[in-house]
């Protein structure tokens, strides 16, 4: 089947088997490999990306219901080589260990600072419950989503 | 994936029963994706043809219809959290949408997608038993409707033929003097399915207890009413003695299981807990 979506702000036509996962589309065929594979049930959150403004499991969704849909991944954070804050609040706080779910909580998180910019900490809390972090404890995490919103201020 | 399974992707309704007319009994109906996806992973679904609906916008939206509120099969738990419509009217199917996955999945998931999956689990099963909703089933034959209570029939088993599809759910709006409630006890409150689902209406007078609809999930193979546990609190004085028979009645009045996620003695002790808390919290 014959699929056309924008990722990253590209506009990219694939063909492929219908109901081939949308992780293995941008994995295997688009090279995309930010967007990391955890649990494969739509629980660990590792493989989120945002499709037309909302935060989704990739590997929950077949590539045909892609067709004419706006992709953001990992990669499409950064914009001519600078981080997004989200990206360089993380660093700054050690907000990554073994780095895993890394990409999957920066897109939560880019998901909820792009319809509410100021969140309170449960808001945080609650926008980031799908992504599993079995390292830091979620504290800095959450810490790097704060500084992020405050230095958008 | 060994085998790639086919799927066709229809753009209008029509489209859709003409190729469930031809081809319903060997194509599973995918929407959302969020239960059906995890089973074609982990392989426990063997199925080599799909009609995926994700593309019929007609099936998505809430609609007031003055006495009834009309919710497409398509429409997700974002939508309905975010729907003032639903919020008035249906607020416990706000909560229950609230804890279903989390945000991946609310953002995905479908209130048909539930309904016609049809695990005794489902979060939003409950809260349309207690509302006495309605559903509308369409194929090439024609629209019917079918009351939600009288839709399951089994374990996993509904009343839908192969060419037919789930179009929306019709509900009632919460009445002025009746109040709904929504419980769920899982293992964590985000991505846990539950060990009991528990939605109530209840509409009181005073201290009098006017008309009450309690219903349950993961206690039973389907979703069910307490309808012995729904008499005895009839015209009945909300006080510590009824609440404490129908915190027995209940207990014993539902079906439960043992499985992975909790034990049947455990969830009966839960269910009573849970029908008094929610009556408590009416005195």
């Amino acid at each position: 089947m014959k699929i056309t979506f924008q990722i990253n702000g590209v506009e990219r036509e694939i063909d492929s088997p219908p109901m081939k996962r949308l992780l293995d589309v941008l994995r295997e065929d688009l090279r995309l490999t930010g967007t990391k594979e955890g649990c494969g049930e739509g629980e660990c959150g590792a493989c989120s990306v945002i499709v037309d403004g909302e935060v989704i499991n990739s590997c929950l969704a077949p590539i045909c219901q892609m067709q004419g849909a706006n992709l953001l991944t990992a990669e499409g954070l950064s914009r001519d080589g600078r981080l997004d804050p989200l990206q360089q609040a993380f660093l700054e706080c050690g907000a990554a260990q073994c780095g895993i779910c890394t990409p999957g909580m920066l897109i939560s998180a880019r998901s909820l600072l792009d319809a509410n910019p100021r969140p309170t900490r449960d808001e945080i809390k609650e926008a980031i419950a799908g992504n599993l972090c079995r390292c830091t404890g979620y504290i800095k995490i959450i810490d790097a989503i704060e500084f992020a919103a405050g230095a958008r201020r | 994936m060994v085998h790639d399974p086919a799927a066709w992707s229809p753009t209008s309704l029509d489209e859709a029963y003409e190729l469930l007319a031809e081809r319903g009994s060997e194509a599973t109906i995918i929407a959302g994706g969020t239960d059906l996806m995890v089973a074609l992973n982990s392989r426990s679904l063997d199925a080599g043809e799909f009609i995926d609906i994700w593309r019929l916008d007609e099936l998505r939206g809430v609609s007031d219809e003055g006495e009834t509120v009309r919710i497409g099969s398509l429409t997700t738990y974002t939508q309905l959290i975010k729907s003032p419509l639903i919020q008035q009217n249906l607020p416990s199917l706000v909560e229950s949408s609230r804890t279903i996955g989390a945000i991946q999945i609310q953002n995905r998931g479908t209130l048909g997608g539930n309904i016609v999956n049809a695990s005794p689990a489902g979060d939003s099963l409950p809260v349309l038993a207690a509302f006495d909703a309605e559903l509308e089933i369409g194929s090439v034959r024609g629209v019917r409707r079918v009351e939600f209570n009288r839709f399951y029939t089994g374990y996993r088993k509904t009343v839908m033929k192969p060419d037919e599809i789930l179009l929306a759910v019709r509900s009632r709006k919460l009445k002025p003097n009746e109040r709904s409630f929504f419980l769920k006890v899982g293992a964590r409150r985000a991505q846990a399915i539950s060990k009991i689902v528990m939605a109530v209406n209840v509409s009181t007078t005073g201290a009098v207890i006017n008309s009450i609809n309690i219903a349950l999930g993961s206690v039973a193979p389907t979703v069910m009413r307490a309808v012995e546990t729904e008499s005895l609190l009839t015209n009945e004085n909300l006080d510590p003695t009824n609440i404490e028979r129908a915190r027995r009645t209940i207990s014993q009045e539902i079906a439960p299981i043992t499985d992975v996620r909790s034990t049947e003695h455990y969830r009966r002790t839960v269910a009573g807990n849970a029908l008094a808390k929610i009556l408590h919290r009416l005195m």
